[in-house]
């Protein structure tokens, strides 16, 4: 399987304090890849890494064969101009803890908006398709509700319709369910573990350790800005080796 | 359970509180504004006939027309100023930022009246205006007293005094919308263009209206300042004519009727703008006359 992310020796600080201390890190594709760590691991911070939300301050992220954000001339990185990085963006989807969708827009036209405004597509089809996404997220009767009319949890289903709708290669979840009522949790998972049977390469970074046994290829433990054990998910589940993830999953489950 | 005598509770009226103190208040003020309406209607020298004949006056027309143009203009490329200002001082070039701070300090902190007489008076700085290219050297030139007329000044003064007051609701606005909203959008691949007009300003406009509309119905009679250098607004108007016939008080009750009318227009237009831009964050649904009405129902 060749890869879908290939992250080199990412290094990032805020203010002066490391959160990432050189991650290596590859991500095959059309693979469930789950990031756990305790708060404050850099989890979400690699995550966002990823689709260049955050600067680096050293290393190389490639999505595919492109690299992301930066132009490599000689021995250094030139960061890319915004509009270049935004091309980017459009084979990486990303869903976000807080739904972020927008709310003086409906669900419908917060899912066709960006495929027809960045990519031109042609509105019949894009809307043809963002009816498929909604009926597939089990949301097709709400296609003309405002967000601010739904539950949490639909909230989070738009919010991977629309950033499917944009037909991206990997698609990103910064703790997608970590702001929802816990009678909520569940229909958004079961959208995700849907979506991890069709093949596209998911990086997934949550508290959900059910999900993570159930679906993930992969599991990446992550603490102090350091990837600590990294492989297949249920032999790291079962017989996890370092004691810093021994501790974490006691303390989770 | 025992029953208890208190318990018969057939055919008990509920009756709410009475409220006499909101009767009296009511009361009270309703016979102090008829007492006023009837000093205005009873007292001959409001001139009533004099305020009816002149309220359609020719030049009174005129003067409302201008009144109107040049808040249009000065809201318009205020704004549009404003707008510039507003981004300037947001962005991450810190000399941007401190020239736009400087701006808005500069122009807030100066009245109107001295900025109107200032511009009006500005040949006594610079005689005269040219425009020259290198190595074209002078393209266009003129006497400054040519180019400024009131009209001129008056626009300047005007829209330099509302961008100052816009750039900073506009940036408030902006300042408003959530990072979150800002990261979803680069998340989707838009451009900051694109982010800025789709994602940004509509949300922004929802915190910017209500001060907006404030500062358009202020600026509207801030306009009557240009009377100051004899530029025809409804005021100047209504001064030329009671300065020959003396009905002073008439006039300047065409005039205000004039502003009242004004103003009642901007308003109602400011309401539904608002309607316009609450849409998908108000509790409930709106009609196109923003009230609400029931909410389709959630999912059964």
């Amino acid at each position: 399987m060749s890869e879908a992310i290939r992250l080199r020796g990412i290094h990032k600080q805020f203010s002066g304090n490391p959160v990432l201390k050189g991650i290596d890190l590859d991500i095959a594709a059309g693979s469930v890849t789950v990031i756990l760590g305790p708060s404050g691991s850099g989890k979400s911070t690699l995550l966002r890494c990823i689709n260049h939300l955050e600067k680096l301050d050293g290393g190389t992220v490639h999505v595919g064969d492109t690299l992301i954000g930066y132009q490599r001339k000689g021995q250094a990185l030139y960061e890319l101009p915004e509009k270049r990085v935004a091309e980017q963006r459009q084979r990486i989807g990303m869903v976000f803890q807080q739904f972020n969708l927008f709310p003086h827009r409906t669900v419908l036209q917060n899912i066709v908006d960006a495929p027809l405004r960045i990519r031109g597509q042609k509105r019949v089809e894009v809307q043809a398709r963002a009816m498929a996404l909604l009926e597939q997220v089990g949301l097709a009767h709400r296609a003309e509700a405002w967000p601010r009319e739904l539950s949490g949890g639909q909230q989070q289903r738009v919010a991977i319709a629309r950033a499917l709708a944009m037909q991206p290669e990997v698609m990103l979840f910064d703790e997608p369910t970590s702001a929802l009522d816990p009678e909520l949790v569940g229909e958004v998972l079961q959208v995700m573990k849907q979506l991890a049977h069709s093949g596209i390469t998911m990086v997934v970074v949550t508290h959900e350790i059910g999900f993570a046994r159930e679906v993930a290829d992969n599991i990446v433990f992550m603490d102090h800005g350091q990837v600590v054990e990294a492989g297949d998910a249920r032999n790291l589940l079962d017989n996890p080796q370092h004691p810093r993830l021994r501790e974490f999953l006691a303390s989770v489950l | 359970m025992t029953p208890r005598p208190d318990d018969d509770i057939a055919g008990l009226r509920i009756v709410g509180n009475r409220h006499w103190g909101r009767w009296a208040s009511a009361v009270v003020v309703l016979l102090l504004l008829a007492l006023a309406l009837h000093s205005m209607l009873d007292n001959p020298r409001f001139e009533w006939d004099v305020v009816a004949a002149n309220l359609t006056e020719e030049s009174i027309l005129n003067g409302v027309l201008m009144t109107i143009k040049l808040t249009v203009i000065s809201v318009l490329f205020g704004f549009a100023g404003g707008t510039v200002l507003a981004l300037m001082r947001l962005s991450s070039n810190p000399v941007l930022v401190s020239v736009s701070w400087a701006y808005t300090w500069f122009f807030r902190a100066v009245p109107m009246l001295v900025q109107l007489f200032l511009w009006y008076n500005i040949a006594a700085l610079y005689p005269r205006l040219a425009l020259s290219l290198p190595w074209v050297g002078e393209v266009w030139s003129a006497a400054t007293n040519e180019v400024i007329s009131p009209f001129s000044a008056a626009v300047l003064a005007l829209v330099i005094h509302q961008s100052a007051y816009a750039a900073e609701i506009i940036r408030a606005g902006i300042q408003s919308v959530g990072a979150g909203q800002l990261e979803a959008a680069k998340a989707l691949g838009y451009r900051p263009g694109q982010i800025f007009r789709q994602t940004v300003l509509p949300q922004a406009m929802r915190t910017i209206l209500p001060p907006a509309g404030n500062e358009v119905i202020g600026q509207l009679k801030t306009t009557a300042v240009v009377s100051v250098i004899a530029l025809q607004d409804v005021l100047y108007s209504a001064q030329i004519i009671y300065q020959r016939t003396y009905e002073v008080i008439p006039l300047l009750l065409v005039a205000t009727a004039w502003y009242l009318l004004m103003t009642s227009l901007l308003s109602v237009l400011q309401h539904f703008v608002e309607v316009h831009f609450s849409r998908g964050n108000s509790q409930h649904r709106r009609n196109w006359l923003g009230r609400a009405v029931p909410s389709q129902e959630s999912e059964a």
